[in-house]
């Protein structure tokens, strides 16, 4: 293919890694403190979506402040599910966890679809969104760009509060060795309530951005795009953010570029994320920003 | 010794439950009509998939969920299996089929065998990335293995007929084969948790690092659980097509491996008598609260037909399981648990 | 010289956590290795269970070198282990954790296990036979099919060591056994480590703090204090020792 049409695939790629960088943020700061595959955090970006949609297309508000009163809500359900859910299985076995998560991922979905109508709405995206500008033959939508430099800036955002912040430091502490923070005074739940409420903040901003390029929105959107951001996770290294962003934009990239060369295989495009998960797996299981978080059992 | 005495007593009894069985197929069979027949059929293959997802999950305590790709690959490998050449060329509509899906035909015996084995490869393959490594990525990858099956079945239409599924498979599920699969996969699968691989199996559960520690293979011993749950779930799924005639890829998709969840989540994580009891039971519960689905009366009130509310309603079963009542019915005991009195001081 | 420890370093990122210490273990021998917590103990014997890879030095057995070898493989070597905090399977009876430790010596296939072929019944016979010994050796055959965590501490500890004697090691690695108990108990408990190394025929390396019971339980010794050795050899002569003593300031004035 040439410059332009590869140029362009960038883009693309660009813009579709940084959502599922967004979602695989999420993913990565709860299993960093809990060890927890959190199921329901793809359904979050789901709901972060159908809020967007509620609040534009029945309410008529404006996206900022649609995003401003999204994510607000998509993190406050995220507390919820931790305080409700989680929380009181802090000492129960792993596996209950797990099936829990899946249940409240399940839970969700279904709940859309009976309240919501299981046919998939239109999402009313903004006109500035859509405007097209062209920059030497390749096509730029605003959409394709302001996702993109949100992603950078929330991700240099949240790097600034783990390492910059006292909150941030508990986290990582916590993710290192649970019981000894409790140890040192820190309230270890509070700061989980905070994970949750940031990556759930987060997912949301991801569904909006999402509904915005693919204008669509129905409850099972956020299976695939959460199962494909975890993976996104676990190549860039589980329990690290920037491992997390890098993952997404690998994971976008790839997608984007697969269907580029070999269109025929379009149907299989959704197979990718989950072959380089195996792939990370067999050979690199620490991902790229590897960190063995598992080597302080003994 | 005592340990002879207790062989023989629980062999007694366990071969009086077998005979039963055996009978009741029998009796079932010849005796009941055709919708009471289709039902018990159900039952029986949701058990053997109960009873086998109970080994690596409950058993093993390998949060997994593979089930849904593991009987798909079965369903549709006993279908290719079963439909003759011709019937296949009647109705690929898509894409004509390859020569050697036309040429492999066999009967149901070998059907069913080569639906649990190509099952297991698989899983074999896919336990060496994940069982290597430390951490919880067993569920993630079976998820995405389940996609990835459904996938490969809608566009490899020369295979499998894509999206149009695969019809006219001939009827050869009856409760001789299905209940004598049960029964057979319920002895093996007590069988082995009666032995030294249960035993390690157990330890893994309950310890890993403990298990390691007194000389446990715990790659293999999970390795083997998984495929064998794989198998079993095969062979089911080959039964499930010769049952249902017709099968498609939309009959495979997460919402089999999360009935089959929450079946032994209530029956009781680790007890496969707790996975027969949950397959009753839920598939008792999920017929008997279609009403769920349809336009209510509530308090007076009319409501529009809500399909989905049923699963919105075990979905918060399953939550209200996990904070409250996390043993389910068994717990992690058996039958033969509950008749056992303490030994004083022998 | 049935264990050498040679010159190991074992460093965790920037922490030291062992620096460049060697021993050996005779055959039965009973050889305690003491020092305050924090010491480096528990991960020696990580290091020589095979649960961490030593940063410098090897660990030989029998004149073999096991450093890099899978934990579970070192078990079939001949060295089991127990834990300080007590790790028992919990959902299984007395009889059952004890069996675990027979697994890789119970020798029939998968196969013969499901269709219950002749072999199975066998194996498990003379497997359970083994473990009931071991247990009456530990007067705790009484309790075979209570579950685990149903018995006394005291009992519990009992169980581990059986679980760890059943892997038929020939050197047993035990991590503070007399953790929690009274005098009258701790001085049982040498007894029974006595009748242990006689009729199981094994050596044993312990990690204790309790230094009356390491007085009379323990050939020799090695003091360890943050990761280096102060003192190897008799344990008439570690009580006499100027460095030995100022590490624990005074404790061995029970001893």
């Amino acid at each position: 293919m040439d410059l332009l049409t590869f140029m362009q695939q960038m883009v693309n790629g660009f813009s579709l890694g940084s959502m599922y960088a967004l979602i695989a943020i999420g993913y990565t700061m709860v299993y960093g403190v809990l060890r927890l595959i959190n199921f329901a955090h793809g359904d979050i970006m789901m709901v972060g979506a159908f809020l967007g949609y509620t609040f534009m297309a029945v309410f008529d508000l404006s996206f900022p402040v649609t995003m401003l009163l999204s994510i607000t809500i998509a993190a406050l359900l995220g507390v919820l599910m931790d305080k409700i859910a989680y929380k009181p299985l802090r000492e129960a076995p792993k596996i209950s966890l797990l099936i829990t998560a899946i249940g409240i991922s399940f839970f969700l979905e279904n709940a859309f679809t009976v309240f919501g109508g299981g046919t998939p709405r239109a999402f009313p995206v903004p006109e500035y969104m859509e405007k097209i500008f062209d920059v030497s033959g390749v096509v730029f939508s605003v959409a394709s760009i302001t996702v993109p430099i949100v992603t950078i800036c929330l991700l240099l955002g949240i790097l600034y509060v783990l390492y910059r912040t006292k909150y941030g430091m508990a986290i990582r502490a916590l993710s290192f060795d649970i019981k000894t923070v409790n140890l040192m005074g820190i309230d270890g739940n509070r700061i989980i309530a905070i994970v949750f409420g940031l990556g759930s903040a987060l997912a949301a901003v991801g569904g909006l951005f999402w509904a915005v390029n693919y204008p669509s929105v129905e409850p099972m959107m956020g299976v695939l795009v959460g199962l494909k951001a975890f993976a996104a996770a676990v190549v860039g290294g589980i329990g690290s953010v920037t491992g997390a962003v890098i993952g997404g934009f690998i994971i976008g990239f790839t997608e984007v570029v697969f269907i580029a060369f070999w269109p025929e295989l379009g149907g299989y495009k959704d197979a990718f994320a989950f072959i380089l998960l195996i792939f990370v797996l067999l050979f690199k299981p620490t991902g790229i920003m590897g960190e063995d978080l598992e080597k302080n059992r003994f | 010794m005592i340990e002879d005495k207790i062989f023989t007593n629980q062999r007694l009894i366990n071969l009086a439950i077998i005979i039963t069985a055996i009978w009741f197929t029998w009796f079932a069979q010849n005796t009941f009509d055709e919708y009471t027949i289709r039902i018990i059929n159900n039952v029986a293959i949701f058990i053997i998939l109960a009873v086998s997802y109970n080994l690596i999950n409950g058993v093993t305590g390998q949060f997994s969920l593979e089930p849904n790709g593991f009987v798909a690959i079965g369903a549709y490998v006993t279908a290719i299996l079963l439909v003759d050449s011709e019937g296949m060329l009647y109705q690929y509509d898509i894409e004509d089929p390859y020569p050697w899906v036309l040429a492999l035909q066999t009967n149901f015996l070998w059907a069913l065998i080569l639906s649990g084995t190509i099952s297991a490869l698989l899983a074999l393959s896919l336990s060496f990335p994940v069982f290597r490594v430390r951490g919880d990525y067993l569920a993630i990858v079976t998820l995405g293995f389940g996609f990835i099956i459904r996938i490969l079945a809608i566009n490899s239409p020369e295979i499998t007929n894509g999206s149009l599924g695969i019809n006219d498979i001939p009827e050869y599920s009856n409760l001789y084969w299905t209940g004598g699969v049960a029964i057979f996969t319920v002895m093996a699968i007590l069988n082995i948790i009666y032995s030294k691989y249960g035993r390690a199996m157990k330890a893994v559960r309950d310890d890993e690092d403990a298990a390691t520690a007194m000389g446990v293979n715990t790659f293999k011993i999970k390795t083997l659980a998984f495929s064998t749950s794989a198998f079993f779930e095969g062979v089911g799924g080959g039964l499930l097509a010769a049952l249902l005639t017709s099968i498609s890829p939309d009959l495979f998709t997460f919402f089999l491996t999360f009935q089959l969840l929450i079946i032994i989540v209530l029956g009781g994580l680790g007890s496969t008598t707790g996975a027969i009891l949950g397959t009753i039971f839920v598939m008792a519960g999920l017929e008997y609260m279609r009403f769920l689905d349809e336009p209510m009366n509530i308090l007076g009130m009319e409501t529009e037909a809500m399909p989905g509310m049923r699963m919105v309603v075990f979905s918060l079963i399953l939550i209200l399981v996990m904070l409250f009542a996390r043993e389910g019915l068994m717990g992690k005991k058996e039958l033969s648990d509950l008749f056992k009195r303490k030994k004083a001081d022998k | 010289m049935i264990l050498e420890v040679c010159n190991v370093t074992k460093k965790f990122g920037g922490v030291t956590a062992i620096k460049d210490t060697s021993f050996s273990v005779k055959a039965k021998e009973i050889y305690g290795l003491i020092g305050p917590n924090g010491a480096g103990k528990t991960t020696m014997f990580n290091i020589i269970t095979g649960n961490y890879e030593p940063t410098e030095g090897d660990i030989k057995f029998h004149g073999q070198k096991i450093n890099g070898i899978k934990p579970f493989k070192i078990v079939h070597r001949g060295i089991a282990r127990t834990f300080q905090n007590i790790r028992l399977f919990k959902s299984m009876t007395v009889m059952d954790n004890v069996l675990i430790g027979f697994d890789y010596q119970a020798s029939y296939s998968y196969l013969e296990a499901i269709f219950r072929l002749p072999r199975f019944f066998k194996e498990e016979r003379r497997v359970r036979k083994r473990a009931i010994e071991i247990m009456e050796v530990l007067d705790i055959a009484q309790y075979a099919e209570e579950l685990a965590t149903s018995l006394s501490y005291g009992q519990q500890r009992k169980v581990e060591i059986a679980r760890a004697l059943a892997a038929n090691p020939q050197l047993l690695l035990l991590d503070e056994p007399a953790a929690g108990m009274n005098p009258l108990e701790t001085h049982e408990l040498a007894e029974l480590f006595f009748k242990i190394r006689d009729e199981f025929d094994i050596t044993i390396l312990l990690i204790e703090h309790d230094m009356k019971f390491v007085n009379k339980l323990c050939d020799r010794v090695m003091v360890l204090d943050y990761g280096k050795t102060i003192f190897e050899g008799d344990i008439k002569d570690a009580i006499q020792n100027e460095e030995v003593i100022k590490a624990y300031l005074g404790d061995f004035k029970h001893a």
